[in-house]
């Protein structure tokens, strides 16, 4: 196999590894969305899923230092900026904005 | 509505162009051409993988490895398509679309924003997951393109796809008023980060499922 071949068969094996557990729940629970332990599953997965996104991108950041400390006032301002204004783009470019700012200063 | 869907991928754009820029510039180095790197985007579509695979082929590990391990580290989304089980429709080429680039912030975006209107809500579905997908590959094409020889300051940027979660989890709360689901988390991440910190995504993911599913059949058993 030359090298080019070696990447498009990964690319081709990491694909199907990708998209079957992708298209998984549609296969197996095909038609059984209203089953009562389905739609209580259906209905509580995203804001534990999103809970945990956000430890997620930040499980690396060093709380010790001052990028800890950008990073914890930037979440705080996000919070704070959603709960006063309501509107997503606002608080997350805002609170962005702010982050790149004190990390590039 | 349209404008609402395309607005709503804003956040996922300006967290994608840092990664996949990233994602680009590392697959580069290890001397394969760009539009390899293209290919990679737009069919594999997986962050945390393509950043593992750079990893394994630096490391010369063999296809088998490959496909577990790509597997495991996706076994996550397994969880994501049972939320849309009632919202992605009838089986076509549309579903299966719809499926395969389900996300993390394809997920965060489609069980947050949920239009009332039928027809709306499929057209935003696929708006969002077409946006996203296009924005993935066009990130990684220009890092591989550009590779080291270039580079302009984004530091910091990829806050915004915390930004994005952190904005979604309030939603999430105003829809839920229920703070279970949020324990639940809170106690699955504590376990997952202190026992299997390297795969803590997919630890914390499948031990929060389980204890919502075992809490529900106490419930009903009482």
């Amino acid at each position: 196999m030359s090298n080019t071949e070696y990447i498009l068969t990964v690319i081709l094996v990491m694909t199907i590894a990708t998209f079957s557990t992708r298209i998984m729940p549609f296969l197996f629970f095909h038609g059984r969305g209203n089953h009562p332990i389905m739609s209580y599953i259906a209905k509580y997965t995203p804001p534990m899923i999103m809970s945990i996104l956000v430890v997620y991108t930040l499980k690396d950041v060093n709380f010790s230092n001052e990028i800890g400390l950008y990073t914890v006032l930037a979440v705080v301002a996000t919070i704070a900026i959603h709960v006063w204004k309501g509107n997503p783009l606002v608080s997350i470019f805002t609170g962005t904005f702010l982050y790149m700012f004190l990390i590039q200063m | 509505m349209t404008r609402d869907a395309i607005k709503s991928t804003f956040p996922v754009l300006f967290g994608y162009i840092p990664l996949g820029m990233a994602f680009g510039m590392l697959f580069q180095n290890l001397g394969y051409p760009w539009y390899l790197a293209t290919l990679m985007a737009f069919f594999v579509y997986a962050g945390t993988a393509q950043f593992m695979i750079i990893g394994l082929l630096a490391a010369g590990v063999g296809l088998t490895e490959i496909a577990i391990s790509t597997f495991l580290i996706n076994s996550r989304h397994i969880f994501y398509g049972i939320s849309m089980l009632n919202h992605y429709g009838d089986w076509g080429l549309r579903k299966v679309y719809l499926a395969f680039g389900l996300t993390d912030e394809t997920y965060s975006l489609v069980t947050t924003i949920d239009p009332k209107d039928a027809a709306k809500k499929k057209q935003q579905y696929f708006l969002i997951t077409a946006l996203n997908h296009s924005y993935w590959v066009i990130s990684c094409t220009i890092g591989a393109v550009i590779g080291s020889s270039f580079s302009i300051n984004t530091q910091g940027m990829e806050f915004t796809l915390t930004a994005l979660f952190v904005v979604l989890l309030i939603e999430q709360w105003k829809k839920i008023k229920n703070l279970l689901p949020f324990m639940i988390a809170a106690f699955s991440v504590a376990v997952a980060l202190y026992l299997f910190s390297e795969q803590m995504l997919l630890v914390s993911i499948a031990l929060s499922v389980t204890l919502l599913i075992a809490n529900n059949l106490i419930k009903k058993s009482r």
